[in-house]
């Protein structure tokens, strides 16, 4: 929770309602009606969020969402470094979900990573015989290719639901004959609303044919440790993970950026959970506290107050030796941090940001932007959900803009009028606001930079968004309009 | 001279009913009537042609996808054969029960016929035997746009049988709003029900449409089968035999096609009663159990 109120110059509720009935207008009756709930100007002190969320598109508007399978392969899945992951279907969703997500990974691509397009490529015949056959070939050749993958998922694509293969017959007998990890994932693209179902249907796999399955092959220890929801964007998990390790922790296993599949499924023995992006992974950590009583914490390691804040509540499950060891490391870097900040702030103070990312980092970016001085006056998700915007509430200030599933036409509409100094947002929404002079960031993938994690991303972070906003090109370019 | 229009004919009715028989021995009638006739069986189980190519069972268009791997490769006369009076023979094909989509099946198949120039111009008829129950979108494949557009139903003065009837024109009514399809009457395959012609009469003037035949029960069609020969072929003095040969007449020269008009529930079940087919429900003994 934000400690009080916080308020922007120049943004009211009123002002803000008025700019959101003002872009309702242009919509027929139903569509401003059904839309009218996912649009809010924020109020910091209410239990509850004012937006709806995780509902339908509205036929019609132009959505960012994706699918259950994105979610799945995407999201969950396809950081797992050490697995051949078998994109189940028509060879469209494996290509282009092939290395569209800047999920890094270390090993030797082939050999002991694999960030490959294995594909069932289905056929007609395959739609109208099965394609379980198939699915069984394809798993056993792709280890024999390949054997030192540490396990392979079978991620189903729309058809396989459609004609109903039983993936999970074909798995179930593939992980005898091969003695490795072989897990179905029903996550078939009509599935659910956005990709919020895919994550969830693959927390659910992991739970179902993962965890509890290995265990750690060393001692376990009081300080071993889980980091769950970081993806390794751009390295994220690289500059995150040395920090909880120079606090005295040990990071066993990571879900899923960069991650290892024999860890993940002895994650059951770790002493606490600290997770970051809620919205993509909190089933599991529910899972292991329900199952074996392991706690959980969100933390969030974006810029140094954040990450101050979250070391400090970490170290709260822990004793002393931790706690001494979270402020020498906080002493550590205040200084290098406040070097960063001192050269960035000046340039960036009193700017504005509207963000419109996934499930997290609308919310949990905006402490680094405040800490150059960057206010938030709008944010949004794709696909979050209640909880999600009850957590966003109170790190925004009162009367900015919320919106949920936006539609360009919305953005673009609520952009025009609040003025921002920098949008952040993803690769659909990139070039239309920098065609109209407004100075972007692409949130998904860092843009092609990061990591943006830990003090080492802070750093990073802070020159992207200066070279942004303070680009010489922006005063070069006229918009036509 | 005006050229010759291909007409494309799809019988549907309730399982079991004698689709695929009424078809080939029909289709036998018109050969002798000096007609060229291409049947396309839209059957997963393949016997739409068996009597006419004296085969056990037809290589299919699936089957063959199945072996060369892609639709793209396989040939048009891997698949189409030539039986009894130069019929031209195609089974769609498609997987067992329980996996897969034969709804596919058929739409691919019917694609593929289409694409390799399987509806030649010297052709006087394309018959569709369809699955009897038209549970999804592959087996309404035949009656959608530019394929039939004539439907015959085969049908006896059975219950089940008139209901599934009914519901096929209700499916009939559905494509022709955006087609041209037309149900063009029924075909009675009599199971020696009471009254049975009188029965299919009145159920088809109902449905606005016609009994284009009645066609007797009779052995001699099972000693065909025996054969796997049509009874045109098998006896071709056999009555049986001229009994298609009548009716194969009769849809060379019928013009009678319509939208029809499908029946409310209780309407058909006031039929069912009137002809003693059916008994008036006594909602007192509904859900009642013997023991009660």
């Amino acid at each position: 929770m934000a400690d009080k109120i916080k308020t922007i110059d120049g943004i009211t509720t009123e002002a803000t309602e008025e700019l959101i009935e003002e872009t309702l207008a242009a919509m027929p009756e139903k569509t401003r009606k059904k839309r009218a709930l996912h649009l809010g100007a924020n109020e910091p002190t209410s239990a509850t969020c004012a937006v709806k969320s995780n509902k339908k598109v509205v036929p019609g508007i132009m959505s960012q969402r994706g699918c259950a399978y994105a979610g799945a392969k995407g999201v969950v899945w396809g950081p797992i470094r050490d697995m051949v992951h078998v994109s189940h279907g028509p060879i469209g969703c494996g290509v282009y979900s092939w290395g569209t997500r800047r999920n890094l990974m270390q090993g030797i691509p082939g050999v002991t990573s694999f960030p490959l397009d294995f594909t069932s490529d289905f056929q007609e015949k395959d739609i109208v015989y099965g394609g379980d056959k198939k699915l069984e070939k394809l798993l056993r050749e792709a280890d024999e290719l390949f054997p030192l993958n540490k396990g392979l998922s079978v991620l189903s694509e729309c058809p396989v639901g459609l004609i109903g293969d039983d993936i999970n017959a074909v798995t179930k007998k593939m992980e005898q004959e091969l003695g490795k990890f072989v897990v179905p994932c029903n996550c078939e693209g009509f599935r659910g609303v956005s990709q919020s179902l895919g994550h969830h249907i693959s927390n659910d796999s992991i739970r179902d044919h993962v965890i509890g399955k290995r265990e750690f092959a060393e001692p376990a220890g009081p300080y071993d440790i889980a980091l769950i929801g970081d993806y390794n964007i751009g390295g994220d998990v690289w500059a995150a993970k040395p920090i909880l390790e120079e606090i005295g922790l040990n990071v066993k296993s990571v879900w899923t950026g960069d991650g290892e599949i024999e860890k993940i499924a002895a994650t059951y023995q770790v002493k606490l959970n600290l997770i970051h992006c809620y919205r993509s992974m909190n089933y599991m950590c529910k899972v292991m506290e329900e199952k074996w009583g392991i706690p959980w914490l969100e933390y969030n390691f974006f810029g140094p107050t954040k990450i101050e804040k979250s070391l400090r509540e970490i170290a709260e499950f822990f004793d002393d030796t931790i706690k001494a060891n979270v402020e020498k490391v906080i002493a550590k870097y205040r200084q290098h941090m406040q070097e960063v900040i001192d050269e960035y702030r000046p340039r960036l103070e009193g700017k504005t940001a509207m963000l419109f990312v996934g499930g997290l980092r609308p919310r949990h970016t905006i402490g680094a932007y405040e800490d150059l001085g960057i206010q938030i006056t709008g944010a949004g998700y794709e696909f979050a959900h209640q909880d999600d915007y009850d957590r966003t509430s109170p790190e925004m200030a009162k009367g900015t803009l919320i919106y949920d599933d936006v539609s360009e036409f919305e953005l673009e509409k609520f952009v025009e009028k609040m003025k921002p100094d920098l949008v952040g947002s993803g690769i659909k929404e990139k070039y239309v606001f920098q065609k109209a002079g407004i100075p972007f960031r692409q949130m998904h993938s860092w843009d092609y930079s990061g990591p943006y994690h830990g003090y080492e991303g802070f750093k990073i972070f802070a020159r992207d968004i200066d070279m942004a906003i303070n680009s010489p090109t922006w005063s070069l370019v006229k918009a036509p309009f | 001279m005006a050229e010759k229009k291909m007409r494309q004919i799809a019988i549907y009715g309730k399982g079991g009913i004698g689709k695929s028989t009424t078809t080939q021995n029909t289709v036998a009638g018109l050969a002798q009537l000096g007609k060229k006739v291409l049947i396309i069986g839209c059957d997963p189980k393949a016997d739409s042609t068996r009597l006419i190519l004296h085969a056990k069972a037809q290589e299919t268009v699936m089957d063959k996808v199945r072996e060369l791997g892609t639709v793209e490769d396989l040939e048009l006369e891997d698949v189409l054969k030539i039986g009894y009076g130069g019929i031209k023979c195609v089974e769609s094909g498609g997987p067992e029960p329980g996996v897969g989509c034969a709804g596919r099946g058929v739409i691919t198949a019917i694609n593929f016929c289409e694409e390799e120039g399987a509806y030649t111009p010297d052709l006087d008829f394309v018959f569709y035997d369809v699955l009897g129950d038209v549970v999804c979108g592959g087996f309404a494949m035949p009656i959608r746009e530019n394929k039939a557009q004539e439907i015959y139903i085969v049908v006896s003065g059975e219950m089940m049988a008139m209901y599934a009837a009914n519901n096929i024109c209700k499916g009939i009514v559905k494509y022709a709003a955006s087609g041209s399809v037309r149900l063009a009457g029924l075909i009675c395959n009599s199971r020696n029900t009471d009254r049975e012609a009188d029965l299919i009469e009145a159920l088809a003037s109902r449905l606005g449409t016609q009994m284009i035949h009645f066609v007797p029960r009779d052995n001699q069609v099972q000693r065909a089968e025996l054969r796997r020969m049509t009874v045109i072929e098998y006896s071709p003095e056999h009555p049986q035999a001229q009994e298609y040969r009548e009716l194969a007449r009769k849809i060379d020269e019928n013009t009678m096609f319509v939208v029809p008009t499908p029946i409310e529930i209780e309407e058909l079940e006031e039929l069912l009663m009137e002809f003693g087919i059916m008994e008036a429900d006594d909602e007192t003994i509904v859900g009642v159990a013997e023991s009660a």
